[in-house]
């Protein structure tokens, strides 16, 4: 039977005749199998740029913001490039999981667990940030508003800094519910086939005691749709809230309009760069090819060239702006401080201009798309090319103000910026090793609910059906 | 908690559940539940289960999220403790449109997957009975409640012959206690697992 009709033009997403019963094992083979020494490597780099990360915060906290070079010109280095940057690549996961699920695109099954768990991961490493940023760390409590004994003195809510507080933590919060309920049906898969006791034990406490009741699946289902409903404004709303950071300054290079729309698009297009960099080492390390297809790294390399060319729109627009609106402040900082190559940071705008406008334009072939060294080649560009985008719009626009006397001399971190920042990277690629030992990375069931109507095997019946006349198929498929 | 007598039909393929599903409905008996490894739409409308009101808690969280946000921030800026930003009026709407937004989708989030743990009694160490194992791996498993009537053998037969692989009676706890997992039976062998 098949519950729906998918035509045959659309390539299959599920490659092999799989039966319900493979798609498991597949899934859950690398949680029932020792990790591979490649696995350890990998981890104890991770666990080791942590540590570095550590120590780096602890010189911090304890000697104070001084340990970095940020100045008073130059206010926000690289900790805010970098918070702005992860925050950015957490976009991805709920943008697959929530809007692609209210677009019905099939697709998006045989990536957004990892998608989503990466997203989590991110928005964690972007929060040490404006944390640490703060300098008494130990009163980062402040920005919560509570009735308290300083007055009670309450924060601004009129100031995009504290939106951006509530912002980071909803997304933060609803991005962990979606997908905890999502990984509920599939801890309990992964408990039912468990033989060693203590696997048993663990995920008997992580599933909730969940048994596929058809009444919780319905439940489950109306809960996926409206938290991907609630969570579709969310993903935009986030970066949005996060570029009124800069816009409602009266920085020139920060006080434009377009940068919701721009930072949004710049968000989806370093967050799908980064999915790419995990699955494409996800899916050959633990044999899933099956399951995360070309078809799917060809479709996130659509959305790379999209999101990656409105991103150059914003850019041209910018430019064509600081011409037209013949501000000389904006004039300078475009047309100086950024465009012009040979200018103390004019080899970081073409930098940008390089890895996030030009070179996704290979996307357009779609012999590159279906290409995976040279999709796993540009997602790292892309990423590097993020980066250096928001280093631009923070550094080039703070290091000359209006006063020329207080322009500030060149801006490079210390070595213990670079460590608070190889340190996030120690705790995303950390928790990452984690989640893809102990987690089951593909979603189970929904590859399940997917697999008779685009699993390969199934997907060759349709044949027979583009040939029955329609009263046929009605008469024989419409029994309940 | 009393226990019940249950009889249980287990199925491979969710074209042959859907007629099974009908036919034993038509025979007048009662289905506790039947158990899928994944979400098979129009099931739950096959076994005459009423929709979901989930979402309409979402909505009434929802809600509640912005008027909280909208009146505490008024509060505040309005009554105790006015502050003067820039000779701006007090009640500044606009600028409190963010966090309005986000406590909305806060407490629709939170409020709904609470709302969903509870209706369907999900916890961490809770355990229920499991009538089978393959219940969350590939087999539909449809359990039929019975009473004093019912004849068991005759049940089962009726399953067989509506496509069900296996058939079993059980008599099992149908709520939940706490408990672990480590004690049940494990009928997945270890296997030679490659290394991947």
């Amino acid at each position: 039977m098949h519950l729906k009709y998918e035509s045959q033009l659309r390539e299959p997403l599920v490659y092999g005749d799989k039966t319900y019963k493979q798609v498991t094992e597949d899934i859950v083979r690398p949680i029932e199998a020792k990790p591979t020494k490649l696995w350890y490597v990998g981890f104890y780099i991770a666990v080791a740029l942590l540590m570095f990360g550590v120590y780096s915060v602890y010189r911090e906290v304890t000697y104070g913001i001084g340990q970095w070079n940020l100045n008073k010109t130059v206010g926000w280095g690289w900790d805010i490039t970098n918070f702005v940057w992860w925050v950015g690549i957490g976009h991805a996961g709920t943008l697959i999981s929530a809007i692609l699920l209210l677009f019905r695109q099939g697709w998006r099954t045989g990536v957004n667990r990892a998608a989503e768990a990466m997203t989590i991961f991110a928005v964690m490493c972007a929060g040490q940030f404006p944390i640490f940023h703060m300098g008494r760390v130990w009163m980062a409590f402040f920005v919560l508003p509570y009735p308290n004994s300083r007055g009670p003195l309450w924060v601004n809510f009129n100031s995009p800094l504290l939106w951006d507080v509530f912002a980071i933590s909803t997304y933060f919060t609803v991005s962990l519910l979606f997908w905890y309920s999502g990984l509920i049906p599939d801890f309990a898969t992964v408990r039912d086939r468990a033989f060693t006791k203590l696997r048993k034990r663990l995920y008997g406490v992580a599933s909730f005691g969940w048994t596929g009741s058809t009444k919780h699946w319905q439940r489950h289902e109306s809960l996926s749709l409206v938290l991907a409903g609630l969570s579709t404004p969310l993903v935009l709303s986030v970066h949005t809230i996060v570029s009124f950071d800069f816009a409602t300054s009266v920085i020139p290079g920060w006080h434009t309009t377009i940068f919701p729309p721009y930072f949004v698009a710049g968000a989806i297009f370093s967050g799908f760069a980064m999915v790419q960099t995990l699955m494409i080492i996800v899916r050959k390390v633990f044999a899933m090819e099956d399951y995360v297809t070309i078809g799917h790294i060809e479709a996130m390399n659509k959305v790379i060239v999209l999101t990656g060319s409105i991103v150059g729109i914003a850019y041209l627009t910018e430019l064509f702006m600081g011409w037209y609106s013949q501000n000389k402040y904006e004039g300078y900082t475009f047309w100086y401080s950024r465009a012009y190559l040979f200018s103390p940071y004019g080899w970081s705008y073409w930098g940008m201009m390089a890895c996030n406008v030009l070179s996704p334009q290979i996307f357009w072939f779609r012999k590159m798309r279906r290409n995976i060294f040279v999709t796993f080649f540009m997602s790292i560009i892309v990423n590097i090319g993020m980066w250096f985008e928001r280093f631009v719009i923070i550094v080039t626009s703070l290091y000359r103000d209006y006063l020329p006397s207080s322009w500030s001399v060149y801006y490079s971190p210390t070595i213990w910026e670079i460590g608070f920042y190889a340190g996030t990277f120690g705790l995303f690629f950390t928790c990452f090793f984690l989640f893809a030992k102990y987690f089951p990375v593909i979603a189970i069931a929904e590859i399940k609910y997917v697999l008779k109507t685009t699993g390969e095997g199934y997907k060759n019946q349709m044949a027979n059906i583009e040939e029955q006349k329609l009263e046929e198929f009605v008469h024989e498929h419409a029994h309940h | 908690m009393a226990k019940k007598k249950f009889v249980v039909g287990c199925f491979d393929d969710e074209a042959v559940l859907f007629p099974a599903v009908k036919k034993v409905r038509t025979a007048g008996y009662k289905i506790h539940d039947v158990y899928t490894p994944f979400a098979v739409h129009g099931l739950d409308h096959a076994m005459g289960l009423r929709e979901t009101s989930l979402h309409t808690a979402g909505f009434i969280y929802g809600i509640t999220g912005t008027a909280t946000a909208l009146s505490s921030i008024s509060w505040i800026f309005t009554k105790d403790w006015p502050l003067n930003i820039g000779g701006k009026p007090h009640f500044a709407l606009p600028a409190w449109i963010p966090i309005m937004f986000e406590l909305t989708v806060l407490f629709a989030a939170v409020g709904m997957v609470l709302t969903f743990c509870y209706l369907c009694q999900l916890a961490p160490f809770v355990k229920k009975h499991h009538f089978h194992a393959r219940a969350t791996d590939d087999l539909f498993v449809m359990v039929i409640e019975c009473t004093d009537k019912t004849n068991t053998d005759d049940l089962q037969a009726f399953l067989q012959s509506n496509g069900a692989l296996e058939t079993k009676v059980e008599v099992a706890e149908d709520g939940w206690w706490l408990g672990r997992y480590d004690k049940d039976e494990m009928p997945f062998e270890e296997k030679q697992i490659v290394a991947a």
